[in-house]
């Protein structure tokens, strides 16, 4: 017998799962587009010390000359990622799981005692709901990249029409940069959130596909328990 | 809190994590079979069939925001231009007298008239500076000179013809042509170049005559033009063939 405590509502596991497909071939299409005018580095004067992105990488990933390709299926899966991103806020707004994610107060210095703790440096965490402080920064800051994508996408794909719009982002060259910075901001998302989902564990992960954690209960409760035990009910009650 | 809590058994929560897991995994196999299914489509004009329905669905959505009170930003004669870029020659390499060029006008089929750059010069000309954009990503402030089309189309008395859909542009050679919605060919920033940065058009930017339409990507610029011709239906587009969107409207 274990308690089993329900975590991500079924809307958000299903939004969540399917913002990784759309978002995996978005960031794909966006490569094949990128490599046609690929200026964008990390360096300063004419030392470059990381150019986005090495021959090597665009060879191994097979990515010249498929630009017609890239911009066709980008401005395909545009479309789903922006329902799918719209659907997912709407759904945080009014559900009320907003609460969960949205930093409160204390997040801010919290956030550096979770830091700490996931460093190994300092043990002991401050109490949380469903998501600690750190978390809440992520999340939250992963959804407004998420609206920046959306926003500066539109803005060089329609810098004519929506030429406010371009001109909010500091105009053309600017837009399409912050288009890119924002995809590499996302990489390093995925890549600390998928290392922190493994360091949390199977309990935690599980919860994102089945919707809940379970916590063993110590003998003392289980002792106190009815003799008539609560699973009987609700096992009859999923069957009906 | 909005916590659920219950008491369930190692088999019902095993039994649980089971379904919702299967689940997961047949929505992402779906997704590769479906990336594999679209890979396997026919394609139209150089892109995957459904993905061409798609922009093509893209067109008539993003068109309906096209204003000709939408300009592109335009700079300052102060600003030092860097020197355009040479960016396409297709269509330039053929065998070219540039003295005998005219601008072959097609009114209607089997009425076409023939204009000299001279009396292209004579109409009224516009300037514009603008941020020239590269389908490929990049793009460069470039200074042009030349007749805005609308005022050609006065000139010409090509009323009818500029309540057409489209408009198909050639070179003398027919090697490079270009299709484009006559709206964005009315649009006031649309002109037939004759000059860059003050001079002539150098033969490399499409001399004597070329197309600038800030309000499309820089495969719509066709340079030197041979033919202007109108109709209903889309007229040939060479980048179109090779799986490019259609409309490319910025």
């Amino acid at each position: 017998m274990k308690k089993v405590i329900h975590k991500h509502p079924l809307a958000i596991r299903w939004l969540h799962w399917l913002n990784f497909p759309i978002l995996t071939i978005m960031i794909w299409s966006g490569l094949l587009i990128y490599w046609a005018n690929d200026v964008y580095r990390l360096g300063w004067g004419d030392r470059t010390v990381l150019k986005f992105f090495p021959g090597s990488f665009n060879k191994a990933l097979n990515i010249p000359f498929r630009l017609a390709e890239g911009m066709s299926i980008h401005f395909v899966f545009m479309w789903l990622f922006a329902i799918n991103g719209v659907i997912y806020f709407l759904y945080l707004v009014f559900s009320g799981e907003w609460k969960f994610i949205a930093p409160n107060r204390n997040s801010l210095k919290e956030s550096w005692l979770v830091i700490l703790h996931d460093l190994r440096i300092k043990r002991g965490l401050p109490p949380q709901k469903k998501y600690n402080a750190a978390q809440r920064i992520a999340y939250t800051a992963v959804i407004i990249m998420g609206l920046g994508m959306l926003l500066t996408g539109l803005a060089i794909y329609k810098p004519v029409q929506l030429n406010w719009l371009c001109a909010m982002f500091g105009g053309y060259e600017w837009a399409r940069a912050e288009h890119f910075t924002i995809t590499i901001l996302l990489v390093l998302f995925f890549l600390i959130h998928i290392i922190q989902v493994i360091f949390a564990g199977w309990n935690n992960f599980r919860a994102m596909v089945t919707g809940f954690e379970t916590e063993n209960i110590d003998a003392k409760t289980e002792t106190a328990m009815p003799t008539e035990p609560i699973n009987t009910k609700s096992e009859t009650d999923e069957q009906a | 809190m909005n916590k659920r809590e219950e008491l369930l058994t190692e088999k019902q929560i095993r039994r649980r994590t089971f379904i919702a897991f299967t689940f997961l995994f047949l929505f992402l196999g779906s997704a590769i079979l479906g990336w594999q299914w679209l890979h396997r489509q026919p394609t139209d004009h150089g892109a995957i069939q459904p993905l061409r329905k798609v922009l093509d669905a893209n067109e008539f959505i993003f068109s309906s925001l096209f204003s000709k009170k939408h300009f592109a930003k335009t700079y300052s004669k102060d600003l030092p231009l860097p020197h355009p870029r040479v960016n396409g020659k297709i269509g330039l390499n053929s065998a070219f007298d540039t003295a005998t060029w005219k601008l072959h006008l097609v009114k209607a089929p089997g009425d076409t008239l023939l204009i000299g750059i001279d009396e292209i010069k004579a109409l009224p000309k516009t300037e514009i500076i603008f941020d020239f954009k590269c389908i490929e990503g990049w793009s460069q402030v470039t200074h042009w000179g030349g007749v805005r089309f609308s005022d050609f189309v006065k000139k010409y008395g090509l009323d009818e013809q500029s309540k057409m859909m489209f408009a198909g542009l050639s070179t003398p050679d027919d090697e490079y042509y270009v299709g484009i919605d006559t709206k964005s060919m009315m649009h006031p920033q649309t002109i037939l170049c004759y000059e860059m940065n003050g001079k002539p058009l150098p033969l490399n930017q499409g001399y004597p005559l070329r197309l600038i339409i800030p309000v499309k990507y820089g495969i719509k610029h066709l340079k030197r033009i041979g033919t202007i011709s109108f109709s209903n239906y889309r007229p040939p587009d060479y980048w179109y063939e090779r799986g490019y969107d259609y409309y490319s409207g910025l």
